[in-house]
């Protein structure tokens, strides 16, 4: 392989397990510090390989220069002593050289720990997930930005507050005693949730880096799963989730980027691996008596997996829907919860229940109901689409819906 | 917006003389009912269901069977809405679903709790 195509690859699947692994042992200061040494030692490889060739073990090559350029930083830094976390100082003062451990389980518990440590509630979500995408799944500057659509200084400022926030808050990069998971472990899920759908309902054009999105959060979440203290109902229940709506990737995106909605889409195209894993997922999630709103939301999905209609089918979605929330008012839950209650008591019955719901600021709420009036008002159903096309702000949902209005104007 | 308690009462035990399967629609219809409220955002707690094991204390310490069995009005549960005014909330009661056989809900405001604890002043 061409180093070209090499590189590249390594960063993805090696980066974000030497960051980590640094991460840990500068401890939450010197996040920014790791990531250089970790960039640093990729430019060297860049370097160095072009010239000389790929080295035979070139992640061993990695591992190596990143483990002496850590060792440097920690000799060279007059602040070391003072700083530099009790753990690094223990093991200097007995062997006079720091340990820097690469093995795949000090990578894994490095990568569990950051993971508690990046999705700290004092940050805002959205720089909980950007801080994940860079740290924990290795994604450039300029991919977070594109996956955010804004600009790599947006990011870069994002990123350099939230560090500053978790240095100041004095956030230590350690599993939470067996005690606390449980509560910690939400914020965790809820990061991860919505790492997922950033890329799920993603409105970058960028249909790869979508995926790609997803694909993280999901290696994330398994993660949690694979590990024992971590592997909680609620962590399969957001891992069955993702499996159901995964397996839909490539059926819902056509060849040109654009969405197929669900009742277009190609059953055939939709992936029975992933279906299986969701439903071994949904079973585990089952033990312990727990129903979280990722339960109720992995069941919906998994109806979804099921055949396109059928009475009991939408009679099920509602009755999830209305228990989720019982659970967690969310528009867009009330808004699925009336398409399914359309679904099994007719449309008039529908747009009854969705006009109560008065979120007039919603395309999804104009789109509902322009989806609902079809057949029983078309002329409200083209206002109330012409409404949703209006406050639509990616590009792809905006063409389905102008869609359906040609449609109906021609009908 | 301001909380009102949807308080139920029906007679006890009138579940056993419902045929299963008319319960069971009543179970779903109230499972509609509420998320209908849920969906407007309107659901600040499910609160609770009541069961029928029951004790009454009264004064000098007297404990009396649960008060059901013969009373109509037993007390079988609530829920937290938020409306406008009380006339929105007895809008929303009255799609309960313990109409329909013969049960009875009371709509009572809810005092907010900074008016239940007033900070003293001085």
């Amino acid at each position: 392989m061409q180093e070209k195509e090499l590189i590249p690859q390594l960063y993805r699947s090696e980066f974000r397990k030497i960051t980590a692994v640094l991460c840990r042992l500068f401890g939450i200061e010197h996040i920014s510090i790791a990531e250089d040494i970790v960039g640093d030692t990729f430019l060297l490889a860049a370097e160095t390989w072009g010239f000389k060739g790929i080295p035979q073990n070139p992640a061993a090559w990695l591992y190596t220069v990143a483990k002496n350029k850590a060792k440097d930083f920690l000799k060279r830094n007059a602040i070391y002593n003072e700083k530099v976390s009790p753990a690094i100082q223990l093991a200097s003062e007995n062997t006079n050289e720091v340990e820097v451990d690469l093995s795949s389980n000090n990578i894994k518990d490095s990568q569990l720990q950051m993971m508690f440590a990046i999705c700290y509630p004092g940050i805002p979500p959205e720089s909980q997930i950007g801080l994940s995408l860079r740290i924990l799944c290795g994604f450039s500057i300029d991919e977070i930005a594109d996956a955010f659509l804004t600009n790599k200084e947006t990011i870069n400022k994002r990123l350099y507050r939230a560090k500053e926030k978790l240095k100041e808050d004095k956030v230590k990069i350690e599993m939470p005693p067996d005690a606390e998971i449980d509560k910690r472990i939400d914020n965790v899920l809820i990061t991860l949730y919505l790492l997922f759908n950033e890329g799920y309902y993603s409105s970058s054009k960028n249909a790869v880096l979508s995926k790609d999105l997803c694909l993280e959060a999901m290696r994330l979440t398994y993660m949690l799963a694979e590990n024992t203290s971590t592997n909680k109902p609620d962590v399969n229940a957001l891992l069955s989730l993702m499996c159901f709506h995964a397996s839909r990737f490539d059926a819902r995106i056509a060849p040109d980027g654009e969405l197929i909605l669900y009742d277009d889409q190609d059953i055939s195209l939709w992936n029975n691996e992933l279906i299986t894993n969701g439903e071994h997922f949904l079973n585990m999630a089952a033990r312990g008596n727990v129903v979280s709103k990722y339960h109720i939301e992995a069941a919906i999905a998994y109806w979804h997996t099921a055949d396109k209609d059928s009475p009991e089918k939408w009679e099920k979605v509602l009755s999830l829907y209305n228990r989720l929330l019982i659970i967690e008012y969310s528009p867009i839950a009330a808004l699925n919860r009336t398409y399914a209650l359309a679904k099994v008591y007719g449309n008039e019955a529908g747009i009854a229940e969705a006009e109560k719901l008065k979120l007039e600021n919603s395309n999804l709420y104009h789109g509902l109901l322009g989806e609902l009036y079809t057949g029983v008002d078309n002329k409200k159903a083209i206002d109330h689409l012409t409404t949703a096309s209006k406050l639509t702000k990616a590009a792809a949902d905006r063409k389905v819906i102008l869609k359906k209005i040609e449609k109906l104007k021609a009908g | 917006m301001k909380d009102f308690a949807l308080v139920f009462r029906n007679e006890a035990g009138s579940e056993a003389k419902i045929a299963p399967e008319t319960f069971a629609a009543l179970q779903a219809e109230w499972q509609k009912w509420v998320g209908g409220i849920a969906a407007q955002g309107k659901l600040t707690s499910p609160g609770s269901r009541l069961g029928l094991d029951g004790r009454s204390i009264k004064p000098g310490n007297i404990v009396a069977n649960g008060p059901y069995a013969e009373v109509k009005d037993t007390l079988r549960g609530f829920h937290v809405v938020k409306a406008d005014s009380i006339e929105e909330a007895i809008e929303i009661a009255k799609g309960c679903p313990i109409l329909t056989v013969g049960g009875s809900v009371e709509v009572r405001d809810i005092i907010p709790v900074e008016t239940r604890y007033p900070i003293p002043q001085s």
